[in-house]
């Protein structure tokens, strides 16, 4: 790949060296974090100490606190874990699919995001397991064999989900824990503390940079990211299956593992943005999180957003075209029914307001692109309530339809989870570093030295063609 | 130890290194350099073909664990459908496949590397610090049989490189 035609100053700006670059990102961590990151733990922490209580009172008092009934069974517990899943999804996204594609744009946001995605699918792996009613049960989900000489079901989609978020959060984990690995060697030499250096030391497992080392790494962190990549699109379908395999009108319809993998990229970057914005202003890192990098995650938001509002459309041609009286029934239920607000926010905000990221003013202003993606969070959750809650409202007999009213207990988790995803995150980027140094190091070496080193290299021809080394980021 | 400012320098000097005859030579940089496992001599193919075996494994495992409990250790009719229902068990088997490579390869990555190492010499010399950040370090080993303290110093300073020894 030809390096961006203005790549040697857009994407890190300002006169760097390697160590001025290294210096900053590693700055995060060794300085006294920004006045901000006080007030944010102490909400993060009472954020936490509330989704602990409201999942204790879960526990003593059952599922009765909840605002669940028959026919919504599956209220706010699983549009949060759909919607946290899909927040999730930036970060394999940016971290993986960018690998394979040499975009160069992801270095300076792959460990964000990966944390990101890491504090997101555990908010979203509360969820299920406390809603399964008696949850100290929860590991008879998992292929053991036990004295009832029973089996997991493994033909349902319920089944494939336990599997496919557990591999998901492990590979997750694993892969954002490769990446750390170079950085917290940096981290360990650079330790002024014996305690720092004894910490970083161990989870920096010995790393010395070696060039055999990291011949190996790079080849297996390819091979990962190669690997992450359908697993990724594989999360959300299955999650979709769950929907889909159900006969409940407005769930049983081909389309929607791809609807909710659009839907979680648009929202996990839609999340990323929200995150990125103030961070990048707090830790004053605007020289390598650059406008060029908010413009490009805008666009990618754009393009799957513009895939989510193409299924909405589809959603209602299949409904007619089926001519199946609950599927139609089941639409203007949603039209105009009891949650029709729901709906039509839903619609404004992910096919109508998302039409503003076509317009590169839009996609330039910080505040702009910060209340988009906020919005962008708020669609993708209504989505959701629709989806759930709205079909489960009313599916056959009209006898059995009844709304859903949330409990404090429901809002409860939901904003609990919000206090632990940030205290999760605060606390990682000051004990790590957000951005990926060893990368920045790497991209910083690809955009300027070899510009430099590729003039000088046509006249003597000691080194590797400029097209082969700008692109070539896998191993050598 | 020596020191080189760029990794272009360092990838020239290696092959002049080698071809004075030293063996046991390693570089240490702050981020991966193209070329420079092949300048070495120590390009490592290994890892692919792990990833492929532990894929086989990880799915005929997975799908072996389906096929077995539905069909033979709890059989389940369900409205008369087969109990081999094969692409029903194609999500789990993906997973399974991708958990196992993914696990399996963190372990033999780091096996490969001999990690975790608790302490290694290099780590000593005063410079090693700048390794990880801006310097590409080339480290010649003192059992190499051609190395010789006073010779090699010097012959490794006319390649343009800062130099220094690291006791064990």
């Amino acid at each position: 790949m030809q390096a961006k035609p203005t790549g040697d100053t857009t994407l890190i700006q300002g006169e760097h060296t390697y160590q001025s670059l290294a210096d900053k990102l590693v700055g995060v961590v060794e300085k006294p974090p920004p006045r901000i990151w006080w007030p944010l733990v102490l909400l993060g922490g009472l954020g936490t100490a509330f989704l602990l209580y409201a999942i204790l009172v879960t526990f003593l008092q059952g599922l009765g606190t909840w605002g669940i009934n028959i026919p919504v069974a599956w209220g706010f517990d699983i549009v949060h874990f759909v919607w946290w899943i899909g927040i999730g999804h930036a970060g394999t996204l940016i971290s993986a699919i960018l690998v394979l594609m040499r975009q160069d744009w992801r270095d300076s946001l792959n460990r964000l995001t990966e944390v990101m995605t890491l504090f997101a699918v555990l908010c979203a792996a509360i969820f299920p397991l406390i809603h399964m009613g008696r949850p100290q049960y929860f590991y008879w989900l998992l292929p053991y064999p036990n004295s009832l000489a029973m089996w997991p079901q493994f033909k349902s989609p319920l089944a494939w989900d336990v599997l496919a978020i557990m591999t998901y959060l492990t590979i997750s984990t694993l892969f954002l824990y490769l990446g750390l690995i170079p950085d917290l060697a940096l981290l360990r030499e650079r330790a002024k503390s014996r305690l720092a250096r004894a910490f970083y030391g161990a989870l920096s497992l010995g790393w010395t940079g070696s060039a055999t080392h990291w011949h190996r790494y790079r080849a297996a962190y390819v091979l990962l990211a190669g690997l992450a990549t359908p697993v990724v699109i594989s999360v959300h379908s299955v999650v979709s299956l769950d929907f889909a395999y159900g006969l409940v009108p407005g769930w049983h319809i081909t389309v929607f593992p791809p609807f909710f993998a659009a839907g979680a990229i648009y929202s996990g970057f839609a999340m990323a943005l929200t995150l990125i914005i103030p961070l990048r202003k707090w830790y004053r890192l605007e020289e390598v999180i650059t406008l060029r990098h908010l413009d490009w995650m805008a666009k990618v938001m754009l393009a799957s957003g513009l895939g989510v509002a193409y299924i909405y459309l589809l959603e209602l041609f299949v409904a007619w075209y089926s001519a199946e009286p609950y599927e139609l029934r089941q639409q203007a239920w949603r039209f105009n029914g009891p949650y029709a607000p729901y709906f039509w926010a839903m619609m404004l905000i992910n096919v109508g307001i998302l039409q503003l990221l076509w317009f590169p003013r839009f996609r330039h202003s910080l505040p702009w692109l910060f209340l988009i993606s906020v919005l962008a969070n708020v669609g993708m959750w209504l989505e959701r309530y629709v989806i759930v809650i709205i079909s489960l409202s009313r599916d056959f007999l009209p006898s059995s339809a009844k709304l859903f009213h949330p409990t404090w207990v429901d809002w409860g988790l939901f904003i609990g989870t919000f206090g632990f995803f940030v205290l999760g995150i605060a606390l990682f980027i000051r004990i790590f570093p957000p951005i990926a140094v060893a990368e920045m190091l790497h991209l910083l070496h690809k955009l300027r030295f070899h510009k430099e080193e590729s003039h000088a290299a046509r006249s003597d021809g000691l080194l590797q063609n400029p097209r082969g080394a700008s692109g070539g980021d896998s191993s050598g | 130890m020596a020191y080189f400012k760029t990794p272009e320098e360092l990838l020239e000097a290696i092959p002049r290194v080698r071809a004075a005859g030293y063996r046991y030579l390693e570089a240490y940089t702050p981020f991966p350099v193209e070329g420079l496992a092949d300048a070495l001599g120590r390009r490592d193919e290994r890892i692919p073909w792990i990833a492929f075996s532990l894929g086989v494994v990880g799915a005929l495992v997975g799908f072996g664990m389906q096929a077995w409990t539905q069909v033979v250790g709890y059989p389940l009719n369900i409205g008369g459908k087969p109990l081999l229902a094969w692409p029903a068990y194609v999500p789990i088997t993906f997973e399974l496949t991708i958990l196992t490579i993914t696990l399996g390869l963190f372990v033999s990555l780091l096996a490969l590397n001999n990690l975790p190492l608790a302490y290694h010499p290099v780590t000593q010399a005063p410079g090693y610090r700048q390794a990880l950040t801006d310097h590409f370090a080339l480290y010649l080993e003192a059992r190499d049989p051609r190395f010789d303290l006073e010779a090699t110093r010097a012959f490794l300073q006319t390649l343009g490189a800062e130099v220094e020894e690291v006791s064990r």
